[in-house]
Order: C-alpha cells, then sequence, then structure tokens
C-alpha cells in the first residue's frame, strides 16, 4: 500500500489525483441526494408517532453521524502527517475541516427544528445535541489555530497536534455527556432517540449517507486542490495550470 | 407516494415549517460552501497569474535599468 | 542529565517566587468570580449548595486558563526554551519538571483556598472531601492537557483567546465528572467511579501529553 501511496506525497500528484476523483464524487453525491431526498420527504411511510416531522431524520443522521466520521478522518490525516513527514496529509486535514464545521452545524439546526415540534422547544440538553455543540467548537479551535498562524507549514502541524487532542476527548465527551444527561433529565426522550425503522425508511436514510458522504469528499478534494495551489503558488506546474484553466480571459 | 395531492405534500402533515426550514437551511449550507471552494478557486488561479506577471516584471525591470538598480544594492 | 533536570525545576520554582503578584492575580480572580456568584443569584444556602460544586470547577478552570501561558511564554520569547531543547536531555521529561512546577505554583494554593471557597458556596463536609479529591486528581489534568495547547500557541501575538477556545471544550469531560462527584457526595451517595474516571484521564495524560507537548514546543520553535 505505501509504494502505491507513496507518489502523491508529491503536491503535483496529489493535486492531479483529486482533479480525477473530483467529478465521481460529485455524480455519486447528486444522484443519491437526490434520490435519497426524494424518497426520503414524498415515499417513505409516515412514522406513527411522530407523523412527518421524522422525516427530518433524513438529513439530521447523515449529517450527524458524518460530522463524527469526519473529524475522525482529520484526526488520521494529522497523524499520517506527523509519522510520514507528509506534507500533504495536513493539507488534507486543513481541507476537512470546515466542510466538517457545516455538517456539524446542519446536524445541529435540523436536531433544533426536529426538536421544537417533538420537545416544544428549539434548544434542549439533549446528550446528542450537547456533544454536537462541543463538537463544533473543537471544529472551530482546529480552525481559528490554523489561521492563526502566518506560516502555513507551522499551522497545518499546530492544528494536527489540536485535532489529534480532540480526537482523544471525542469519545469521552461522547460518553460523559450522555452520562450526564440520564443523571439530569431520567429516560422521558429517550423514545425519540431509536425510532425502531422499517426498511422502507431505512433505505433513503442510507441513500442519504452516501450521499452525503460522497458531498464530503468532493468538497474535500477541491479545497485540498486550493490548499496546494496556494501552498505551491511559484511552482510552474501551477502557472501552466492556471494558464490553461484561465485560457483567453488573462486576469492580468 | 405518502401523499395524496401537492397541497398534502406541502403541508407534511402539520409540521410544514420545521421540514421545510431543515431542508432548506441544510441545502443552501451545503450549496453555500461547495460554491465558496469553487470561487475559492477561481480566484487563487487568477492570483497565480497575478503572481507571475508581478515576477516577470520585476525581472524585466532589473534587466532594463541594470546601473540604477546597481546603485540601489550598493546602498 | 539529574542536575540539568534539578536546574529546570529550581529556577523555575525560584521564578515563580518572584513574581509572586503574576500567581496572585488568578486566584483573586477565583475568589471574586466565586463571589459573583451569590451576588447575581442570590443567597439562599440551598441554591448556593446546589450549584456550588459547578461554580468551583468552572471558575477554578476560567482562573487556571488566565495564568496558563506562563508555562512557557517567558522561557520562549528569552530563548531558554530554546536552550533547554539543545541541552540534550530528554524533551518530554524537560517539560514534564516544568509541568509540575506549574502545577506547584498555580493548583497547590487553590487547593489551600478550596476551604474558603467551600464556606462561602455552603458546601457541607462531605462535599468538600470530595472537591479536595477531584481538584487533586484533575488540577494537574489541566496541567498537562493545557500545556499542550499552550505550546502550540506560544509563538503567536495574541495567543491567550484563542488558548481559551482551544482548551474549554477538552476540559468538559472533567467539569462532568468532578462536579458529578460533588453532588454526589452531597446526597450521601458513593463517588468512587467518578473519581476513578477522572484518575483514568489522567494516567492517559500523563503518559501522552509530555510528547505532545514536546513536540507542539518543536512546532512553534520552527
Amino acid at each position: 500500500m505505501w509504494k502505491w501511496l507513496h507518489p502523491y506525497a508529491k503536491t503535483e500528484n496529489a493535486y492531479q489525483l483529486c482533479k480525477t476523483l473530483q467529478p465521481y464524487f460529485w455524480g455519486v453525491a447528486v444522484v443519491a441526494l437526490v434520490v435519497g431526498t426524494i424518497w426520503g420527504l414524498a415515499f417513505a411511510p409516515q412514522d406513527y408517532q411522530q407523523g412527518d416531522s421524522f422525516r427530518i431524520i433524513y438529513i439530521h443522521v447523515p449529517s450527524a453521524i458524518l460530522s463524527m466520521s469526519t473529524y475522525v478522518a482529520m484526526a488520521v490525516a494529522a497523524l499520517v502527517g506527523m509519522v510520514w513527514q507528509w506534507r500533504t496529509a495536513f493539507m488534507a486535514m486543513i481541507a476537512m475541516a470546515p466542510i466538517g464545521a457545516v455538517m456539524t452545524f446542519i446536524a445541529l439546526f435540523t436536531g433544533a427544528a426536529w426538536g421544537k415540534p417533538m420537545w416544544g422547544a428549539w434548544w434542549v440538553w439533549d446528550a446528542r445535541l450537547t456533544s454536537e455543540l462541543i463538537l463544533l467548537f473543537l471544529y472551530l479551535g482546529v480552525i481559528a489555530l490554523y489561521s492563526a498562524f502566518e506560516d502555513k507549514q507551522q499551522a497545518g502541524k499546530a492544528a494536527g497536534v489540536m485535532a489529534l487532542v480532540g480526537v482523544v476527548n471525542v469519545p469521552i465527551i461522547h460518553y460523559s455527556v450522555e452520562w450526564w444527561n440520564t443523571l439530569h433529565q431520567g429516560a422521558t426522550i429517550s423514545k425519540f432517540d431509536k425510532p425502531s425503522i422499517a426498511p422502507e425508511m431505512l433505505w433513503p436514510l442510507l441513500l442519504n449517507l452516501l450521499g452525503f458522504a460522497a458531498f464530503i469528499a468532493a468538497v474535500t478534494v477541491m479545497r485540498l486542490r486550493n490548499e496546494i495551489v496556494r501552498r505551491e503558488i511559484q511552482r510552474p506546474w501551477v502557472v501552466e495550470l492556471a494558464q490553461q484553466e484561465l485560457g483567453g480571459r488573462n486576469a492580468v | 407516494m405518502q401523499f395524496d395531492s401537492w397541497q398534502a405534500f406541502l403541508s407534511m402533515g402539520g409540521y410544514a415549517l420545521y421540514v421545510w426550514l431543515s431542508f432548506g437551511v441544510t441545502f443552501i449550507a451545503m450549496l453555500a460552501i461547495a460554491w465558496g471552494s469553487a470561487r475559492q478557486h477561481t480566484q487563487l488561479m487568477q492570483q497565480v497569474l497575478k503572481e507571475r506577471a508581478r515576477r516577470a516584471r520585476i525581472r524585466q525591470a532589473r534587466q532594463n535599468e541594470p546601473v540604477q538598480t546597481a546603485g540601489l544594492d550598493a546602498k | 542529565m539529574n542536575a540539568l533536570l534539578n536546574g529546570v525545576f529550581k529556577r523555575d520554582l525560584a521564578l515563580a517566587y518572584r513574581q509572586k503578584s503574576e500567581l496572585v492575580q488568578p486566584l483573586m480572580f477565583l475568589l471574586m468570580v466565586v463571589t459573583l456568584f451569590p451576588l447575581g443569584i442570590g443567597p439562599g444556602p440551598e441554591t448556593l449548595q446546589r450549584i456550588g460544586p459547578g461554580v468551583i470547577w468552572i471558575a477554578a478552570i476560567l482562573s487556571s486558563l488566565l495564568g496558563m501561558e506562563r508555562l512557557f511564554r517567558e522561557d520562549f520569547l528569552d530563548g531558554s526554551l530554546e536552550q533547554m531543547m539543545l541541552s540534550g536531555i530528554p524533551l518530554f521529561l524537560a517539560v514534564g519538571v516544568k509541568v509540575l512546577c506549574h502545577w506547584l505554583v498555580s493548583f497547590v494554593p487553590l487547593l489551600l483556598m478550596s476551604p474558603l471557597l467551600a464556606m462561602f458556596l455552603n458546601l457541607t463536609f462531605d462535599m468538600y472531601v470530595a472537591l479536595v479529591a477531584t481538584l487533586l486528581l484533575g488540577t494537574p489534568l489541566l496541567s498537562l492537557v493545557g500545556a499542550i495547547a499552550v505550546g502550540l500557541t506560544v509563538g503567536l501575538q495574541r495567543g491567550g483567546l484563542l488558548l481559551a477556545l482551544l482548551l474549554i471544550p477538552v476540559f468538559i469531560p472533567l467539569l462532568i465528572f468532578a462536579t458529578s462527584a460533588v453532588d454526589s457526595a452531597a446526597l450521601q451517595l458513593p463517588y468512587r467511579a467518578q473519581l476513578a474516571i477522572i484518575g483514568a484521564m489522567l494516567m492517559l495524560a500523563l503518559a501522552t501529553a509530555p510528547f505532545a507537548i514536546g513536540y507542539s514546543l518543536k512546532v512553534s520553535q520552527n
């Protein structure tokens, strides 16, 4: 695997790989999201307890799951970058941070919009919502730390350390918040937590999960390409690329 | 199809506000970050060319006025 | 090697002793924050007892963030940190000693002040015992994890606020378990489980944090 991966440590190769992968990711993302969303909104059966409000599940659950996995992916990238002194890995890590933060925001917002009809309040200190909120803080911390440094090489490493500290904490935070929640609120809302899901409800959910994952991948490779260009702005291959892409309408 | 009419579909069994609000905000947020990344790309590409032109100008200035540059260097 | 570590230890303690005001300020801040709560919420003994553990722990975390930068800032600016890295002693040992000093000079005074805070907030004796136990186990964790973030932000011009933004979410589990231990003590329930979890987090931090601190200092030193 190392032999296969090694050429992509060179930024030019990584850039080309991203460019080839991008259309596939977009294709999968658009198809899965459109089909999954329409299926979920119009064709999936109603939930007998929650009526049609349960349809928010089709975006809430995928974004919540993937916001956590994106953070783990960031930490893995940071670890790879530290162990193998691999610059591109830090760039990939920082490319993932904003999209992960957006996913966390979506999970929080849809959680609130779902909570209003179910619990009667926009915000309830529910275990999952609270740990999503803390996850958002962790994302924002990594992004803030990265942007505080002038030297982006140094910034990538520093943000990587913070991502690793955060990832050790994510499970601790998750379980501590869950435990804190049961301690303070009892089990009054547990029926909301796990709606036993019928297969015809599950399929669109899985489709949307796939769609969100492909969307995250697509945006990540886009941002990784940007990150590479930003760091290599004077290299001949970047200049050539810019000329090709902008073609006739030269910027200067 | 779970709904009898468009009317019923849009009202979402009385939960229209919450369902459409969440789906709307979600897709706006996703479009925003995708569009932002794409725009960043074009800006960067333009910046690449600008940088190149700037370097070329500097090089040219050095070649055209070697005397003055040398004088500045000496100071 | 021992002589060098000993030197680092003595130097840090001596420096702290000579800059007493910097040590006292976070403690004054802690005391004042704790004073604000009865004034803002009302002095009912029941209420105070209910919120007391949380107030003391939150105030302790916030005040520790204020003094945290001292850990490496001056050494970074005057270059002695660089000398320490070049001296040949393993970096994780050296930073371990510095973190120990930081704990001794900023959290031991806090422990000494805790009876006063407990009295202000009307904690019972059982609650106070639990509070001291959680502080004993939890404050070294604050020092260790905080030092990682200080190492990362030490080279930045205005790292102070950023430091707080990075650290507050990381300290949330500690806050949850520590306050719940004191709450359990208030209800005469056993609280060993919470202490055990804080202890486990401390052990994890002891094993890994010195290396992370060393790495982050190297990143800052570039």
